[in-house]
């Protein structure tokens, strides 16, 4: 065959491969939002669930807020710090190497595990089924990711920035505080944006974690067991069998991926507006 | 004073450093601790797994695993791959500037709709047109593609993008079509972290839990499968099964944990594998 | 430096059309017997909206070597891809005008653009061998054009090796990975791989400016013996190499031709005073 036919044909594969995959990924979205859009209303939003599949999903959404807030508390202070860390202090010797050994062996755990370590660790020898152990698993979770972003953020702060507040006098820590900390914020906050959106999402974790799911009331205190929109999903998508129970599970699913996709939103149109302002 | 400070920041920030480290030890200690009393060749290769009578064999579950994982990253091979080499060789600027972005955003989509969508969609369809529950292997592949395909077209296309521009300009100057160009040139050069890709895809789609469970049918004693068409439990599918029921300090908490230890070493390999495959792609350069 | 750009503009200006037509009479007059490779008429060329090349218009002799020289960013190295059509690789470009190869417009449609670059060879500025083994590389144009195999293969890339004045020095590692070459070498290599697949011209950008002294030496003396069989356009901005190599110049300044002509002419008695005082080095 001679070679431009075989540019051609090969071209019009990759052309056609190259959209169904995209078709494939967008069409779940389109499925989830089509069959979900019609349970949705402000009483589905606000109202407790109740006899399993009836009722809205109102202690699902405020159940998944709470965690990953409990999930950012603890993962951005010590990520960040680790990044920070990483990047300015550490010098290449055993130990950042074996902390950076240590960040990518976490970040490979698959979360059933950490789930299951959770489970021992949290759940029953501290602090039960609660916000608390679900957020903290979470944390554990999303942190290599949160000291991964924040030390590239910090790494991507010009040298200059540093020389010249050095220059002036300043210690290295006044240094990081007021200059590198200051313009490598918002690439740190699009960072743990991203991480945020992974674990509204998680189920595993949070399934072993934090509750059963189906709560119908809000937490009083992180000691609670706490609702969340990916177990209840899990819970009525394999244990519900009527219409009902699928037509909340499609309407969660598709709050959880609007959360999600608000969320990536929001970080892309927050690099979007630092490369501009870069400028 | 002020040395001091900086002397305290500079501590604590190690500390903080230095508490992933303190995670990663906690959790393998935990496991270990709870799973490791289970862990001998009987239970690595028993083929019954009966809790009620204290049979503990996860052969068949470690199979079935494999054959999942395997499966599902050869299907994201097969689409993923010509999607990156579109994405980085062929497609115009436009086109790649919507459609990369969606990919990346698709690589977080929380999984357990991707099961839903699966065990509404799917499911059904092979029940339906290939006979069988439906729930099964050929169904977990299809979810665990449709996961992993984002992570290999991503990364696959960083490593086609990554090949030096002046190899393509030189084999284009000798007159070879762009097709020949990326068979000869770039697909070789990109092979390293090709691979990477794929091996990374296949660690995910073994770790990964709630979509995987929720399609493959998950029976009650599990068997090495003979058909794509057989239900099977996967390592991760067994412990949300059974987590729920388990007794406390009782053999099958354990079994539970050591299978949580068996998951752990199994992706550790994994992600070992893909770290020498980039180093040595890095070397080749 | 605002104040030369200003003259500059000027200068431009007045001199533009009558440069274009004193220089064609000249050549045509002094090298009669000599026939046109190369013949490029009104060729202009974008890249978004900045217009990089403006009308250009020169004809480039069979068997000789042309010197494209003027300061970076002049669009010299445009000018030698528009001669193989590797710009159109770029998004957002555009040509219009004509070049003809031979008599045969290589913009018109029916031109088979792989066709034409394996007339029309090319060595980039930087070394770039395939990280391949060194016969592979000399091989590569043989192969995706399907013109030997076998002994006949191994035949035709000695014959290149030979021409590019480096087969002594690889024949027994012919097998070893062509990044173990010197830049000299791997340069070398290049040249013999665009060599391969018997090409009409080749186009030289910079060849040597990655180079050391010694390693120039020999490419400019591969360059000189290799007009003998081919077409050579050469760009620099190494005005003694340009002297050294050429048989002609053509100085591009801003997209624009200045002045073209045998090589002696313009280094002796430059006609337009940009020309002059480039090679004066009082600018570049």
């Amino acid at each position: 065959m001679n070679e431009q036919r075989k540019e051609g044909i090969v071209k019009a594969f990759l052309w056609v491969t190259g959209l169904t995959s995209v078709f494939v990924l967008l069409s779940i979205i389109f499925y989830i939002c089509v069959n979900g859009i019609g349970i949705i209303s402000l009483e589905f939003l606000t109202s407790y669930p109740y006899r399993f599949e009836y009722g809205g999903i109102f202690p699902q959404i405020v159940g998944s807020l709470l965690l990953v807030t409990i999930c950012l508390l603890f993962a951005t202070p010590i990520g960040v710090g680790s990044g920070i860390y990483l990047a300015e202090y550490a010098s290449d010797n055993i130990l950042t190497k074996t902390i950076r050994f240590f960040v990518e062996t976490l970040a490979g755990i698959p979360s059933i595990v950490i789930g299951l370590f959770g489970l021992a660790f949290l759940v029953h020898y501290l602090f039960g089924f609660s916000v608390l152990s679900g957020g903290l698993a979470l944390g554990f979770m999303i942190l290599p990711w949160t000291v991964r972003v924040s030390e590239e953020a910090i790494r991507a702060v010009p040298n200059s920035y540093r020389e010249a507040s050095l220059t002036l006098g300043a210690t290295k820590w006044q240094t990081i505080w007021n200059v590198v900390l200051r313009s490598a914020t918002p690439s740190i906050i699009t960072g743990i944006l991203l991480g945020l959106g992974k674990a509204i999402g998680e189920t595993a974790i949070v399934l072993l974690t934090a509750g059963s799911g189906l709560e119908a009331f809000l937490p009083i205190s992180i000691f609670d067991a706490v609702g969340s929109l990916p177990v209840y999903i899990f819970m009525l998508a394999t244990q519900g069998h009527t219409s009902a129970a699928f037509d909340r599970t499609f309407g969660a699913s598709l709050v959880l991926v609007t959360m999600f996709l608000i969320i990536n939103l929001g970080a892309l149109l927050l690099r979007n507006y630092l490369i501009k302002r870069q400028r | 004073m002020r040395r001091i400070k900086e002397k305290i920041i500079e501590k604590i920030l190690l500390f903080s450093a230095t508490s992933s480290i303190l995670i990663v030890f906690f959790i393998i200690a935990f496991m270990f601790a709870e799973g490791w009393s289970a862990i001998n060749l009987d239970f690595i290769f028993g083929l019954i797994w009966h809790p009620k009578t204290n049979e503990f064999g996860i052969l068949p579950i470690i199979v079935s695993t494999i054959i999942v994982g395997v499966g599902a990253v050869l299907i994201a091979l097969v689409i993923g791959i010509p999607c990156a080499i579109f994405l980085a060789e062929f497609a115009p600027n436009w086109v790649r500037n919507i459609i990369k972005p969606s990919v990346e955003m698709l690589v977080g989509i929380p999984s357990i709709v991707l099961g839903f969508f699966g065990l509404m969609l799917i499911v059904p369809f092979i029940r339906d047109n290939l006979g069988g529950r439906g729930e099964c292997i050929l169904a977990g592949w299809i979810i665990l593609s449709i996961m992993t395909l984002p992570h290999v077209i991503s990364i696959s296309e960083d490593a086609i993008r990554a090949v030096p521009n002046s190899y393509r300009e030189a084999s284009l100057t000798l007159g070879a079509t762009k097709w020949q160009t990326v068979r000869n040139i770039t697909l070789p050069n990109a092979k390293s972290g090709i691979l990477a890709s794929l091996i990374l895809g296949m660690g995910n789609a073994v770790g990964e839990t709630m979509a995987v469970y929720m399609v493959i049918g998950n029976p009650n004693i599990p068997w090495i499968p003979t058909s794509i068409l057989d239900s099977v439990r996967v390592l991760t599918s067994t412990i949300v099964m059974e987590y729920g029921y388990m007794e406390w300090g009782s053999p099958h908490q354990h079994a539970l944990f050591a299978i949580g230890v068996v998951l752990f070493i199994l992706v550790a390999i994994i992600n070992l594998m893909a770290r020498y495959a980039i180093k040595r792609g890095m070397i080749g350069r | 430096m605002t104040d030369l750009s200003r003259s500059e503009g000027r200068i431009l200006s007045n001199r533009y059309r009558t440069v274009q037509l004193s220089e064609s009479k000249t050549v045509k007059d002094g090298v009669r017997m000599v026939k046109d490779k190369i013949e490029v008429r009104n060729l202009n060329l974008w890249f978004a909206d900045r217009h990089i090349l403006q009308d250009l218009s020169l004809s480039i002799k069979s068997n000789s070597v042309t010197a494209i020289m003027g300061p970076s960013g002049c669009g010299k190295t445009t000018f030698i891809r528009a001669l193989n059509r590797m710009n159109k690789i770029i998004e957002g470009s555009r040509t219009t005008g004509e070049v003809f190869l031979d008599g045969v417009n290589i913009y018109s449609e029916k031109i088979n653009v792989f066709e034409l670059r394996k007339r029309v060879g090319m060595v980039h500025q930087k070394p770039n061998p395939f990280p391949k083994s060194i016969f592979d590389n000399a091989a590569y144009g043989l192969r995706i054009h399907n013109m030997a195999n076998g002994k006949k293969l191994e035949k035709d890339v000695e014959q290149a090796l030979r021409e590019a004045a480096l087969w002594d020095e690889v024949k027994d590692r012919l097998k070893e990975s062509a990044l173990s070459l010197s830049g000299g070498q791997q340069q070398r290599l290049c040249i013999a791989r665009a060599l391969a697949v018997k090409p009409e011209v080749i186009l030289f950008d910079e060849p040597c400016s990655a180079l050391d002294p010694a390693a120039t030496a020999k490419i400019e003396d591969l360059i000189q013996r290799l007009k003998e069989n081919y077409t050579v356009v050469i760009v620099t901005h190494n005005l003694q190499q340009a002297a050294r190599v050429s048989d002609f110049v053509a100085f591009l300044y801003l997209g624009r031709l200045i002045e073209y002509g045998r090589t002696k002419d313009i280094f002796i008695n430059p006609k337009n005073e940009l020309t002059e005082r480039y090679i004066t080095g009082k600018f570049g």
